[in-house]
């Protein structure tokens, strides 16, 4: 083999050196400071306000619900699973909060409500690593369980929730709720777990590539239900923090808000890919505020719920065309 | 040829296989087979495929426990039942299939399954540092333009390979199999590798190379294992066998000429497609002719455009600048269904994404095409399925087998039936032969040639420079998107070289 022809193709260093603008966690950030700005220009023009104390609060309280379940559901898609039984666990969660409250301590009714998080999530986990059942089915399945003993047990609110901790749901510091507080609390310990643990390594590469991480030695099944069971304990923060809101446990918090496919669009419009081994936390969290902003714009207007609807949609699928295209034009 | 290191007799045996057998569902895929490795030594595996080199691999790698047998390293008994064990043993594997992944960073990749950590976080600047001093321990020609934190995705497939390399450095392994791993590498990618391979056995890595080309078995290895159904045939050192003994031990008969003799020139018909100043955004200038009973071959360096001028012909990826004529009338195709609907075929460089529909029989995969595009005026070949899947000597249990299960050289038969079921004028090959054992690859020649005798044209795209050689009427040779030039047949390789380069002028003599 001559010298001449060991000269080797170049590498692409343009396309290696990736602009910070294409990170679609950065790009959904941008996205959402110029909603931020148009929803003010666009209410300011019809004569109202979007941004006043009381409406600021309004939309950051909205995101921490959305937001808690919404980064769990990045760990589990970030592995290459997904979780659908969100919704119901948050019903149950409320329940179970209100009622143990209703009889106990603060405290028991949070341990009450991260165990059953725990379990479900380990449930869900373990269906699908050990008796390999696809995660839709999976998680769908478990989500049918929940519902049929809520629906078998309650008819509507149920327990009280102790006042003091009532105030995790509306106490504010300056003009930010606490609530905010938790939110960021999670989401930035999902961050450095995902981020910067071996656990948040495997994830990745247990979500790009299973065959490929199994090789080098991950126990992908592990992090597959490890994904899982944080995943469920986010959802049993988002149950605490809804239930401290309302007052009472309530069978449907979950499922009429429809945190189960919202977070799931919210997840994909902050970046990550569905398939897993992509995207990140921060993503989420832009696209949690981005959808929640978007609703409050809408409430200002009074815009009617078909509208809102289709912007929503919309928006999430021009999001995640945008991605698909600049994922083409780089393997191209 | 370097002295084995196995003559020296103190060196200790570094790895002993002993008696391993594997059954699957009551299939016996390894019959006692029993495998030495010395350290520094590069002992080649060969055998057609299903031979069961790649399950013995695997049991070696933890990634299948042997139903009976031992493996022994320096002298210790292990067996492992999880790839992590092995690994954590010394045994490093990399598969025809990379196990990278694409999104992350080299230093991701090296490190991933041993990330080492600082007070419970991961030591990113410690596996960045690691990961650099290993690119450059392999030397600057290895190294050129890599960074830990380049992404994997942003490498050709040669470069990935490094990464792969780099990573069972990174984990001290001792044992190195390789399974084909010039498979996927044009020729001077594979020079570059086997220099590689030779300065890790230097430092004293045993390393299990399994290749079907015979000429780097030769080069490259002290000694060779041929297996057969399963079964150890011979181990024999490499300076004291030659090419014929370890085909016959392969394929358990002589093996003739490797080539079918080509079509005198008076054989070649009319211009079946033609192209004329043919661009896109990977290719420029393509004049191109094809004739009715030439085979026509395509060398390159990877990434010369080999495979986008395939794509082009196919309209999936179409020209977009130029003019196309198929059969005589003036068609450029852009789609893929167009060009199959004016008789134009290819068969793909990868062909489990891209071939065949693994899950699915040999009957559908075959019927693909012709259910897909129904085209006017020809017969449905249905009913002609099992006539065809003689002609292109299928050997499957039945119609009615997953297409998974067939070995590389009779999925690629079917892959072949599927087209000719569409009755192609235009046959286009992108490596025709990858990944396919000596028996089926001589089998797919001849029927090669026979198509073209019938009067198709063929177009021949090869990355194994034996194989354009000895296939083609006349070998066009792609530099940097563009046809650099054309050479007869019989054309030598360095000619070919010297042109896929882009350095003509080197050329001492002329």
């Amino acid at each position: 083999m001559s010298g001449a022809a060991l000269a080797r193709p170049a590498l692409k260093t343009t396309a290696a050196r990736k602009s910070r603008l294409t990170d679609p966690a950065v790009g959904v950030w941008l996205a959402t400071a110029a909603t931020a700005v148009l929803g003010w220009l666009v209410v300011a023009l019809d004569g109202g306000q979007l941004y006043t104390q009381a409406n600021i609060v309004v939309i950051l309280s909205n995101c921490v619900a959305l937001g808690l379940v919404a980064v769990g559901q990045t760990a589990v898609i970030l592995t290459g699973s997904l979780d659908l039984s969100v919704a119901y666990l948050i019903g149950l969660g409320t329940l179970v909060a209100a009622e143990t409250m209703e009889g106990g301590s603060v405290l028991t009714a949070v341990l009450a409500v991260l165990a059953l998080s725990a379990g479900v999530g380990l449930a869900n986990g373990l269906i699908v690593t050990q008796l390999k059942v696809n995660a839709f089915i999976a998680t769908l399945g478990t989500a049918f369980i929940l519902r049929g003993y809520i629906e078998d047990n309650y008819t509507g609110p149920a327990g009280k929730v102790t006042a003091s901790f009532q105030r995790l749901g509306y106490d504010r510091i300056g003009p930010l709720p606490v609530s905010v507080f938790l939110l960021v609390a999670v989401a930035v310990v999902l961050w450095l777990v995902i981020r910067h643990t071996r656990l948040g390594h495997h994830m990745y590469a247990t979500g790009g590539d299973e065959h490929a991480a199994r090789l080098s030695g991950v126990r992908t099944r592990r992090t597959v239900v490890i994904a899982h069971v944080l995943c469920s304990l986010c959802v049993g923060a988002a149950a605490l923090f809804l239930a401290s809101r309302l007052g009472s446990g309530a069978p449907w918090a979950g499922t009429e808000a429809r945190y189960d496919l919202d977070s799931i669009a919210a997840v994909v419009l902050g970046g990550t890919v569905l398939a897993g081994g992509r995207g990140g936390v921060a993503g989420t969290l832009g696209g949690v505020l981005l959808l929640a902003i978007l609703d409050s714009v809408f409430n200002q207007l009074s815009v009617d719920p078909f509208f809102k609807n289709v912007v929503r949609g919309v928006v999430i699928i021009a999001a995640v065309a945008l991605y698909a295209r600049r994922g083409s034009r780089r393997s191209a | 040829m370097r002295e084995s290191p196995s003559d020296n007799l103190l060196t200790p045996t570094l790895l002993t296989m002993e008696g391993v057998s594997k059954s699957f569902l009551g299939v016996r895929v390894l019959h006692d087979v029993s495998l030495t490795l010395e350290a520094g030594e590069v002992h080649a595996i060969a055998g057609e495929n299903g031979a069961g080199k790649s399950t013995l691999m695997k049991v070696l790698a933890g990634e299948h426990a042997p139903d009976t047998g031992t493996v022994r390293l320096d002298g210790t008994e292990h067996s492992f039942t999880h790839p992590s064990q092995a690994q954590a043993a010394g045994i490093g594997i990399i598969h025809q299939e990379f196990a990278l992944l694409e999104h992350r960073t080299i230093a991701d990749n090296v490190f991933l399954g041993r990330e080492p950590t600082r007070r419970g976080f991961v030591d990113r600047r410690a596996m960045e540092e690691r990961t650099d001093q290993l690119l450059t321990e392999l030397g600057e020609s290895v190294k050129a333009g890599l960074t830990p934190r380049t992404y994997v995705r942003d490498l050709p497939v040669a470069r990935q390979q490094t990464v792969e390399i780099v990573k069972a450095l990174a984990s001290d392994v001792r044992v190195l199999v390789m399974d084909e791993p010039t498979a996927p590498l044009a020729e001077h990618e594979a020079g570059l590798l086997h220099g590689l391979v030779r300065r890790l056995a230097d430092r004293g890595m045993g390393i299990l190379y399994i290749s079907h080309r015979l000429r780097e078995i030769f080069e490259l290895a002290q000694r060779v294992t041929v297996l057969k159904d399963g079964r150890h045939v011979i181990t024999a050192r490499t300076a004291e066998t030659d090419t014929d003994q370890v085909v016959r031990a392969m394929v358990g008969r002589e093996l003739g000429a490797y080539y079918p003799p080509r079509a005198e020139p008076g054989e070649w018909g009319d211009a079946v497609l033609t192209v004329t100043g043919g661009g896109n955004r990977r290719l420029r200038g393509i004049d191109l002719t094809l004739r009715a009973g030439e085979v026509t071959g395509v060398a390159g360096l990877q990434g010369s455009g080999r495979t986008s001028l395939a794509r082009a012909l196919f309209g999936a990826a179409p020209f977009t600048e130029g003019s196309m004529t198929v059969g005589g009338t003036s068609l450029r195709p852009a789609s893929p269904r167009q060009a199959i609907r004016a008789g134009i075929a290819l068969v793909t460089e990868d062909r489990k994404a891209e071939g065949l529909a693994l899950r699915q029989s040999v009957r559908d995969n075959a019927l693909l095409v012709t259910r897909a595009v129904p085209t006017r005026g020809r017969p449905p070949a249905g009913r002609g399925l099992t006539r065809l899947l003689e002609r292109v000597r299928l050997q499957a249990r039945s119609e009615d087998q997953q297409a998974q299960y067939l070995s590389g050289g009779n999925q690629q038969k079917v892959v072949i039936a599927k087209w000719l079921a569409a009755h192609p004028r235009v046959l286009l090959f992108d490596e025709p032969t990858r990944g396919v054992d000596v028996g089926a690859k001589a089998a797919i020649h001849t029927l090669v040639r026979e198509l073209a005798r019938e009067g198709l044209a063929v177009l021949i795209i090869s990355s194994e420079l034996p194989e354009v050689i000895g296939m083609s009427d006349r070998v066009l040779v792609m530099s940097d998107g563009r046809l650099a030039g054309e050479l007869p047949a019989g054309a030598d390789e360095e000619d070919i070289m010297r042109l896929a380069t882009g350095h003509p002028d080197h050329s001492d003599a002329a």
